[in-house]
């Protein structure tokens, strides 16, 4: 089981990815430019995904709007950005396989003369609009910006959120977007995998007519990992939530890094579904939770290992802790059975396979295929992604467990607007906006 | 390949011809339907049980019966407590989703092959012998009412629950699958068994199986698995939906007071067509031109000009009965009446004084009809595509025939369908905000007082 590919480098630097599959008459196209949030500095956080949305706003040779051609073509497609890269996708009919590389050559290549401020504006308005809606007015919704900001320091590029902090955002300067655009968006800081119902060769060369005139640009400086030190720290969040609600978060090893599979699987043992430890402790059995969750955030240079539970009326903060607590101890202690070693090397591999089904979009084949070859320099990582899943043991997982401390996490409370008592003991306020 | 010529962007090639994979029919001695397309790319099988029920089947005074019965289905069957189901399905890499739609009851599970005959049997077990036990019912409708507490706060699910009561009224579309705490409350697990002795029966259902299975592998092992489901009494009497809703809202401009708002979530709409409207393709073709996609009318208006919002659209929502024509959005609180104001006038100038555009028309089919195969890639949406098939009673060639009937959707008959089913004055409006910002910004812009309410929850 993989994702056949070719790969080839142009004299620019772009990296190309072919993968042919000829079920539907499809094409996706995928392009990847390696920047993201945590290439920004503090006070001027927010950009990388503020320029996101400009890419969407017309380049030199078409400057009606992105969407417009390509959706009347019959295209998907949309872009994300986060802590670590930005990408960009168009799933088209065969028949636009030409439109959606004229497209997207054209906004890597010729964005600049086609920006005006008046777009900046308008696009800053709809970002500070986006906050607000999934953030601000979301219950919970800024948890994971007090946990990134508790988790690591103000100089450490995840102390803050993608989306960035309002002043900045209303700060941010549109002669700032020629400097950014010269230092990430060029070919040699990018990678684009083109896949489905193509002929490798014709489309090699298709994506050399488009994209050889690009001039190249400079490998820009990677963001080092760095230490960060956490100890314990008690915050508490006031939102207009009814219910409160508890996070414990660890810093974790980063994406691909030792450990982090173990991290994935951890998670997935107490907290993903009906028959993971947590749910049957809390919510089915002792019935003081309502919702819970466990999550290994796999991130380029660090990640966070969280639990996320949501008291059931009536009960505190103060239980749901010490239940966990004790399930996280008695893992340590006794380690998972064998039949739940069984549940996840079975969830790991029917993962793999279900997400072979889908050629393009966020987390299709494409930007798969993608994500190795930005993260990992080789495209073909898919068998080495799976296989180290695959070979984590149960003793891996009682040592995953154990990294879990008391003495280096966050447990952040969120509570109703009023009722700080119901926070844990000994929280202060985390600072966010 | 000569270098890309800039001066015009290059020309489309031809559509690709499109064809449905062939759907196999057959039916088990008890009357359950089998429905399977085979296709065997990759090792995975989506198995669907639809059963034409959901929340508008209801009991009255006992809304969200449908949903809970279909939570309670994996809660525990024979000798496995709800841990085990669960437990059971996760072992092959496999979970059971349950969909409750106003129309239908859906189950879905995927599973790669080699577990497909443990996946089906599992299914049948819980859909067939579901334990239906108080304990596990009183936890049940507990996480309910907490979801139910827990969505006090959340705007989007407030105005969408504002706006099916104030435009559907007592018609069983009017309430969420998920009821309300007062029905929750008077629901019995008594109520439970009995919906799911009426409802879950193989005459009514069909089970549909799409991927790495043969029409006669599907067959066996549905009828292992399936076998001892028995027929039990066909329901008559008649289908609530099909009663009218009311032609106007009870309420033409709503407020639900959200005090410290940091958006504004507007929902404007009014009931629209049943999916067996003649005018079904005209109508997602005006869609389109509306707010069905980023460059339509409303988000380049709301979004692209104004930058009031991170995104408007429209839809049509087209179910057995006549479902919702809804245009959404969130939008920064000081833009609240503006954008308002422009919705509907959008609305009102699309059937009237800026009808769409042949240019529109074409963007809109083109849009519709092109990437049309994308839709048919995995195993579940293929699954999921038979499932509409059997619910709304469309022919067998409907799938194959959909682009050429879009294609044939003039510029006359999408101005037709724009004044024949949108009326400006049949609309209404829900605002879920700030009441002290919004009111006065909304009497500025000569809008009447509005109605506050608060949802039944």
């Amino acid at each position: 089981m993989n994702i056949p590919f070719t790969e080839h480098s142009l004299d620019n630097g772009l990296r190309v990815i072919i993968h042919e599959d000829r079920r539907l008459p499809v094409v996706a196209v995928n392009l990847w430019f390696h920047v993201g949030s945590k290439d920004e500095q503090p006070g001027r956080t927010g950009f990388a995904h503020l320029f996101e949305h400009l890419m969407f706003e017309g380049s030199q040779h078409y400057d009606k709007g992105y969407f417009h051609p390509l959706q009347e073509a019959g295209a998907l497609l949309n872009g994300s950005t986060n802590t670590d890269r930005t990408n960009y996708w168009e799933v088209v009919p065969t028949s636009a396989f030409d439109l959606a590389l004229w497209m997207e050559s054209d906004r890597m290549g010729y964005l600049l003369p086609a920006l005006t401020e008046r777009k900046f504006e308008t696009q800053r308005d709809v970002v500070l609009n986006e906050r607000r809606q999934n953030y601000e007015n979301r219950p919970y919704g800024l948890a994971q910006a007090a946990i990134g900001a508790a988790i690591f320091p103000p100089s450490h590029p995840y102390h803050w959120m993608t989306i960035g902090e309002v002043a900045d955002l209303k700060a941010a300067a549109f002669d700032d977007v020629r400097e950014f655009f010269r230092t990430y968006y060029h070919p040699a800081n990018a990678s684009l995998v083109v896949a489905g119902d193509i002929d490798t060769a014709d489309a090699l060369a298709r994506v050399h007519a488009h994209f050889d005139e690009i001039p190249p640009g400079q490998v820009p400086a990677r963001v080092r990992p760095f230490a960060a030190a956490p100890t314990e720290r008690r915050l508490m969040l006031e939102d207009r939530v009814e219910l409160p609600r508890l996070y414990l978060a660890w810093l974790s090893p980063a994406m691909f890094a030792e450990g982090d599979a173990a991290m994935d699987l951890l998670a997935d043992l107490m907290g993903n579904g009906k028959s993971s430890r947590l749910y049957r402790t809390l919510v089915y059995e002792r019935r003081i939770a309502s919702e819970l969750m466990a999550v290994q955030g796999s991130r380029e240079i660090a990640s966070i290992w969280q639990i996320i539970a949501t008291a059931a009326p009536g009960h505190s903060l103060d239980e749901l802790q010490a239940a966990i607590d004790d399930e996280l101890a008695r893992l340590v202690a006794e380690g998972p059975t064998a039949d739940e070693m069984e549940r996840s090397h079975a969830q790991v591999e029917a993962q793999f396979v279900y997400r072979l089904q889908t050629l393009g979009g966020f987390g299709g084949k494409a930007d798969q295929l993608n994500a190795y070859s930005v993260f990992c320099g080789d495209p073909g990582y898919f068998e080495k992604d799976l296989a180290r899943f695959q070979v984590v043991t149960a003793l891996d997982l009682q040592r995953a467990a154990a990294s879990l401390r008391t003495d280096n996490r966050v447990l952040l409370s969120v509570v109703p607007k009023g009722k700080p008592s119901l926070a844990l003991p000994h929280s202060t306020p985390a600072p966010v906006s | 390949m000569r270098r890309a010529d800039r001066t015009r962007l290059p020309a489309l090639g031809p559509s690709p011809a499109f064809r449905f994979a062939p759907v196999h029919k057959d039916a088990l001695l008890n009357g359950l339907a089998l429905r399977s397309v085979e296709h065997r790319s990759l090792p995975v099988v989506t198995f669907m049980l639809m059963l034409p029920a959901g929340s508008a089947a209801d009991f009255e005074g006992y809304e969200g019966l449908a949903a809970i019965t279909a939570d309670m289905v994996d809660e525990g069957t024979g000798n496995l407590t709800a841990i085990d189901v669960n437990f059971e399905f996760a072992r092959i890499g496999a979970h059971l989703e349950t969909d409750v739609t106003a129309d239908a009851t859906v189950l879905t599970v995927t599973s790669l092959t080699r577990y497909a005959g443990r996946a089906l049997t599992l299914l049948a077990d819980c859909v067939v012998r579901p334990r239906l036990e108080s304990d596990d019912f009183e936890r049940v409708r507990q996480l309910r009412l907490t979801r139910l507490v827990q969505i006090r706060d959340l705007p989007s699910a407030i105005a969408d629950r504002a706006f099916m009561q104030v435009v559907y009224g007592t018609h069983p579309y009017a309430h969420m699958s998920l009821g309300t705490e007062e029905s929750l409350r008077q629901l019995s697990l008594r109520h439970v068994q009995q919906f799911h002795g009426s409802f879950y029966r193989p005459s009514r259902a069909t089970l549909i199986a799409a991927g790495d299975l043969t029409a006669g592998e599907f067959r066996e092992m549905a009828s292992g698995a399936f076998s001892q489901w028995l027929a039990g009494p066909l329901r008559s009497g008649e289908d609530g939906v099909q009663t009218p809703p009311p032609s106007i809202p009870v309420h033409r401009l709503v407020l639900v007071d959200k005090p410290g708002a940091a958006q504004s979530e507007i929902r404007i709409g009014g009931v629209g067509l049943a999916r067996s409207t003649p005018d079904y393709h005209a109508l997602i073709v005006l869609n389109m031109v509306l707010g069905g996609q980023f460059v339509s009318r409303i988000n380049m208006t709301l979004r692209q000009e104004k930058g009031l919002t991170y995104g408007a659209r429209t839809s049509f929502d087209f179910r057995r009965g006549r479902g919702p024509f809804l245009m959404q959005t969130s939008v920064q609180i000081s833009g609240t009446a503006d954008a308002v104001t422009t919705s509907l006038s959008e609305v009102r100038a699309i059937r009237d004084g800026r009808p769409p555009t042949s240019d529109e028309v074409d963007v809109a089919k083109a849009a519709l009809t092109r990437g049309y195969p994308r839709n048919f890639e995995t195993a579940e949406q293929t699954a999921r595509a038979i499932a509409q098939l059997v619910l709304y009673d469309l022919p067998d060639d409907y799938f194959d025939k959909f682009m050429a009937n879009v294609d044939r959707v003039s510029v006359e008959r999408a101005r037709e369908v724009a004044a024949a089913h949108l009326d400006p004055d049949r609309l209404a409006a829900v605002i879920v905000s700030d009441s002290a910002i919004v009111t006065p910004q909304l009497r500025a812009a000569g809008f009447g007082e509005a109605t506050p309410l608060l949802p039944r929850l």
